[in-house]
């Protein structure tokens, strides 16, 4: 049996990962008439350096964290939820309408818990409905859920254009919160503590996506209910075996990566719009896929890997700055690159290490 | 019949084949020639390397090392295209269809005649036309080949190997699907085949088929080939233990046994698949309290399916089980969590993909289906695995004894005694044991066999399946054969011969 | 009374012109996903395939001024796309969903920095000129078939005066249900989705029949995105595919993996998308103002209840989405 040390499995391949995407797109990059280091460079400087730029990166990071933190609970269990964007969406409707309905009404503190709750539950039952057509009527999960994210995109024009749409709005969006609803920002509250931190529209939100991971790590690892998940992904055969009842586990499975979809709506929504918009998702749901993927499905390589894109994003929009040739795009190729190299080719470089590895142990 | 001993050329000669799986030697230097218009059978246990040895002829796996010979010319087989080229065809076991294709579709599958399909379709319509004629190979070439019964879609597979001018026909088990009237109407298009001039390999371990249709016999045991016989110069009795292999037996100690009450009773079981095809009839059986009982059957008659549903893998559909005083039916189903609370366990046949989950430490295997092991209310305690399993691992002489090792970074043999350690040690009432030393190595055999027979003096009723007849007659107080989903008759243990067990095999009542 | 029903059969018309137009780059890439599909393969870069061939149309086309130059480029790339996909999903058995994935972000990313790299205006080509375009085709006879009452404009404006990708699309439905259904390719190419094993066991390489699915899939998702960007309309915009690519495997779906049935699917939701506008503010009855902003989405919810079972089953050929590794 060939299996690598640990530690290629978990740094070295997904850094080789990152430098073929980094390679690949610095040819790009080249191609253009650009040179690449100083495009790498200006992102490193946009990204941590520049006032706000670590404060814009994290904000991004925490839109990853939540994404990728859905597919990989659903990818424990052999699911593929590819429905990120839609359940996000449908994440930012149930924040809305807590604060529309309850916002005023209720101490703000008090509609901020009920809007996570509302941002979780509406995510949750967006994934859930996949979940059990797979489970119960054998629908493929990641046809239904890309149709998913469709059908939540059509609803949401639907309803801001309609019913939700703010009295004095030109644009399809709903009326403000009322301003005690929404999640404070974190350099506020440095500020409050006497430090100085410069704007950004990182909020509290952050700290909900750490607890998440904390949350995640102890389901899967340390819960009954997080070890059943696991072997059903391993083995479903096994864990049918076992006494795990595997449809029922499927629907749960999803609905908690729904629901975690679900809260990145409250980074958005409730962090900074402070209002429903169209398209807030904006792509973040299938960033999750290359999130989880460099991530191995771990929280903390989630995070690892959701710091990376945040910095891509925030770097990224740097990009436009300097550049008049290459824009923020560029870091969709990337992420792109990444899902390619660490995902649909993962079996080509892993064999290659085996090798090398195997070499080396005959030798040593 | 054909000319055995014919100083013809071989149609097949192989000379000193091995192919090597990882560590396993499924073929070791193999030699075997095969007379031209003969049936020449290659019998041996399962695993013994014969699927393997065909598959090489047929190009699936290429030898490590050796020669194939054609008709006396050397042949270099890498692919299937090179044997159908060298007019060798094959019927899988596992039939090689495409289910939605009507016949015709099937049969021009590969050799099509053109790019159209219109010119060949006519050719091979006309052609089916002449080997139905010339063979008896009936079938109705516009019906959907899924919808055929399997009797009638290994005839389409027949149809396809001869279409492409197979002049030697390698059968894999062609019988493990057929029902006795469908396998004497195929060994009689064997015959017709054969008298036609067509050279035979008939692939099975069922001695009765040999005897009935082959012209000539090879014995494989353990990847190597045992010995060549002519069925009329022979008996079922040498055949069987030189498929067996006296030197190698390793017959568990029988132990005293003191059955008491029963346990576990089925009645009137019967079972259909999702095909609707019956897997189970009527089975009835008693499982007693401080007693072995052998279940022993070609695999295939239903033993894997009487095992689900035991463990309440599949849902009773009729008759029903009766266990620690609860009666399971139709309409009172349980899961396989409630057969364990209702003291059964269960050991599957198929290790690797029902007993374990292979990329799980093996401390979170010895926990696997016993969700009280993996902490105190919903919480999973690496910790608490590990003080559970390390015990289990090193009573059961587990190696290495490292709770934190991948299951599938442990020996077939180590791999099945975590899964025993797991099983046994939750003090089942019933335990259900499938293939207990498939694939495990020749120390571990003896020490699971001595935990079988531990258990068993404890007061628990073991029911054991194994294709391995010593294994059955070494272990077992009672041997129950089925045959076609049913129990043909159950014999004490002196009266468990191999010979008498061989016939209740094929179908013979006790 | 005879006026008001001409009015009304130029309108019908009217509208079912508008349907083929909309219907064809769906029509193109769900035969691109049919053939995909049929030998086995997973593609839900449908889209991406699309939106590069779409770019390379009209930037190639803006580049040279000739619009087949442009087809030609839309075929090569989006060729490209699909082989990348068969390289990790046939050559190394990657995971097709995850392949298909990376190939709709990658083309999302390359068409705009190329895009802009190239023309600077901010992701868009330059617009076309007539000649760097297909222009409509006046089918012989129009002038004097066309007066003909009732059958004279369905010729006129329903049949003839489309351009020519338009007629291309409808005779590739045709192709791929002769290809599939009538030639020894097609024969293979159904088998090797349903049962690989048989293929292999039958001498037929497994890869190599994928490989050309993969490329056959490749090359419509072009003409489909030269339809998109040089015929339908005159200039690349970002991201103009739009979600065309996912809507055409629901149709494909819909239409059961069969050429045919896809198409009609595909007329159907180029129907839906053609008349949303039409209706806009009309009322009717129980339901009130006709919620013309939710048409879009059934598409998806049709497909969502056919793959349910609720409405007849829809098989997928057996061995899709699962890479072929012999067993032993």
């Amino acid at each position: 049996m060939n299996t690598l040390p640990r530690w290629v499995e978990i740094l070295l391949i997904p850094l080789i990962n990152l430098s073929l995407a980094l390679c690949v797109a610095g040819v790009v990059i080249a191609l253009v008439g650009e040179d690449p280091i100083r495009a790498l460079s200006v992102m490193l400087k946009g990204a941590f350096v520049f006032s706000g730029g670590l404060g814009y990166t994290l904000y991004y990071t925490t839109n990853f964290i939540f994404t990728g933190l859905a597919v990989a609970v659903a990818f424990h269990a052999m699911l593929f939820n590819i429905g990120g964007e839609g359940q996000t969406t449908l994440g930012g409707l149930g924040v809305a309408l807590i604060c529309l309905a309850l916002g005023g009404v209720l101490p703000g503190g008090v509609v901020i818990l009920f809007a996570i709750a509302g941002a979780a539950a509406f995510g949750a039952l967006w994934a859930l409905i996949p979940g059990w057509l797979q489970a119960y009527r054998g629908s493929h999960i990641v046809i239904t859920t890309i149709m998913f994210n469709f059908i939540a995109a059509g609803l949401m024009v639907w309803l801001l254009s309609g019913i939700l749409r703010g009295g004095n709005q030109g644009s399809p969006q709903t009326n403000v919160f009322a301003e005690e609803t929404w999640l404070p920002r974190l350099h506020e509250i440095v500020r409050g503590l006497g430090f100085d931190a410069a704007s950004s529209p990182l909020n509290l939100s952050f700290v909900l996506a750490l607890l998440a991971c904390v949350g995640v790590w102890l389901l899967i690892w340390r819960t009954k209910f997080g070890y059943n998940l696991r072997a059903l992904g391993h083995a479903p055969d096994a864990a049918a075996s076992a006494g795990v009842a595997v449809p029922r586990m499927v629907v749960i499975a999803m609905a908690i990566s729904g629901a975690l979809a679900g809260c990145m709506a409250l980074n958005e929504i409730l962090g900074v719009q402070h209002k429903l918009v169209l398209n807030f998702s904006a792509g973040y749901g299938f960033t999750g896929i290359a999130v989880a993927l460099m991530g191995r499905n771990h929280p903390v390589g989630i995070v690892m890997a959701s710091l990376l894109f945040g910095a891509l994003y925030q770097g990224g929009t740097e990009l436009d700055f300097e550049f008049t040739s290459i824009t923020r795009e560029m870091v969709l190729v990337v992420q792109g690159l990444i899902i390619l190299f660490s995902g649909a080719l993962a079996y080509m470089i892993t064999p290659w290490l085996i090798r090398i590895f195997a070499k080396g142990a005959t030798r040593a | 019949m054909a000319d055995v001993e014919g100083a013809a050329v071989p149609a097949v000669r192989l000379r000193q084949i091995s192919k090597s799986f990882g560590a396993v030697r499924a073929n070791d230097q193999i030699d075997l020639d095969i007379a031209p218009g003969t049936i020449h059978g290659i019998i041996g246990e399962n695993g013994a390397g014969k699927s393997t040895l065909v598959s090489i002829l047929y190009g699936f796996y290429t030898a490590d090392s050796g020669t194939i010979e054609i008709d006396g010319e050397l042949a270099r087989i890498d692919k299937p295209a090179d044997a159908i080229a060298r007019g060798i065809g094959m019927v899988h076991q596992h039939f090689m269809l495409v289910p939605t294709f009507t016949v015709l579709e099937n049969v021009m599958l590969g050799a099509e005649g053109g790019a159209l399909l219109a010119q060949g379709a006519a050719d091979v319509r006309a052609e089916l036309l002449r080997l139905e004629q010339e063979h008896g190979l009936e079938v109705d070439p516009n019906a959907l080949t899924g919808d055929l019964p399997v009797g009638l879609q290994q005839r389409v597979e027949i149809l396809k190997a001869l279409r492409r001018g197979a002049r030697i026909l390698i059968l894999d088990e062609p019988t493990g699907v057929l029902t006795p009237a469908e396998t004497e109407a195929m060994f009689a298009i064997l015959r017709a085949l054969r008298d036609s001039g067509v050279t035979i390999l008939l692939i099975t371990h069922k001695l009765g088929e040999v005897m009935a249709i082959c012209d000539a016999v090879s014995v494989m045991r353990q990847g190597r080939m045992v010995g060549q016989r002519v069925p009329a110069q022979t008996s079922r009795e040498e055949l069987a233990e030189l498929m067996v292999g006296r030197q190698v037996t390793l017959d568990a100690q029988p132990t005293e046994a003191r059955p008491g009450a029963a346990t576990l009773s089925v009645r009137d079981l019967s079972w259909r698949d999702a095909n609707g095809a019956p897997r189970l009839r009527d089975v009835s059986l008693v499982l007693r309290a401080g007693e072995i009982l052998g279940l022993a059957g070609v695999s295939g008659n239903g033993q894997s399916e009487l095992l689900d549903v035991l463990a309440g893998l599949a849902p009773v559909q009729q008759g029903q089980i009766e266990l620690a005083g609860r009666i399971i039916d139709a309409t009172h189903p349980a899961d396989p969590a409630d057969m364990r609370q209702l003291g059964l366990a269960h050991v599957p046949e198929d290790r690797h993909r029902r007993a374990l989950v292979l990329p799980f430490e093996a401390r979170e295997n010895a926990v696997l289906g016993y969700p009280k092991r993996l902490g105190s209310g919903p919480w999973a305690r690496p910790t608490t695995m590990t003080e559970i399993a390390q015990p289990l691992m090193q009573g059961f002489d587990v190696r290495p004894p490292n709770p934190k090792l991948a299951a599938r970074g442990f020996s077939g043999g180590n791999q099945q005694k975590l899964v025993l350690a797991r099983e046994i040690s939750a003090k089942p009432k019933v335990l259900l044991v499938g293939q207990p030393t498939r694939g495990v190595d020749i120390g571990a055999i003896e020490f699971i066999h001595a935990q079988l027979n531990a258990m068993k003096a404890e007061g628990c009723a073991i029911l054991l399946v194994s294709v391995e007849l010593d294994e059955i007659r070494g272990l077992s107080d009672r041997v129950a054969v089925m045959n076609a989903g049913a129990i043909v008759g159950t014999l004490d243990r002196q009266d468990a011969t191999v010979q008498r067990l061989g016939l209740m095999m094929a179908g013979q009542a006790a | 009374m005879l006026e008001g029903a001409a009015e009304l059969w130029i309108d019908a018309l009217r509208i079912a012109d508008g349907t083929v137009r909309v219907a064809v780059p769906l029509i193109l890439c769900a035969m691109a996903g049919l053939v995909s599909e049929r030998s086995g393969i997973v593609d839900i870069g449908l889209e991406g395939k699309l939106l590069a061939g779409a770019f390379a149309a009209a930037a190639v086309a803006s580049l040279t001024g000739s619009p087949w130059a442009g087809l030609g480029a839309a075929l090569g790339v989006s060729a490209a796309f699909a082989l990348l996909h068969g390289f990790a999903i046939i050559t190394h058995r990657g995971e097709q969903i995850i392949s298909g994935v990376a190939v709709n972000i990658l083309a999302a990313g390359l068409t705009v920095v190329i895009g802009i790299a190239l023309f600077r205006q901010g992701g868009q080509t330059p617009t076309l000129m007539p000649e760097q375009r297909f222009s409509p085709i006046n089918l012989p006879g129009v002038e004097s078939i066309g007066a003909i009452p009732w059958i004279g404009p369905l010729y006129a404006e329903l049949i003839s005066g489309h351009n020519l990708l338009v007629y291309v699309a409808f005779a590739t439905v045709l192709g791929v249900w002769w290809m599939l259904y009538r030639t020894t390719f097609g024969l293979r190419l159904r088998a090797v989705g349903e049962s690989p094993a048989a293929i292999d066991s039958a001498g037929v390489s497994v890869p190599w029949l994928r490989y050309r699915a993969v490329l056959i899939a490749g090359l419509l998702c072009g003409i489909a995105g030269a339809y998109l960007s040089t015929a339908h309309g005159s200039a690349f915009v970002r991201d103009m595919s739009a979600g065309k690519g996912f809507i055409a495997l629901a149709a494909m779906i819909l239409g059961k993996w069969r050429p045919g049935l896809a198409m009609v699917a595909c007329l159907l939701f180029g129907f839906l998308e053609t008349i949303t506008p039409r209706l806009q503010g009309v009322e009717i009855p129980i339901i009130g103002e006709a919620p013309t902003a939710l048409i879009p989405v059934l598409p998806y919810v049709f497909t969502v209840i056919l793959l349910a079972g609720f409405f007849g089953r829809a098989v997928p050929p057996r061995a899709l989405g699962t890479a072929y590794v012999k067993e032993h």
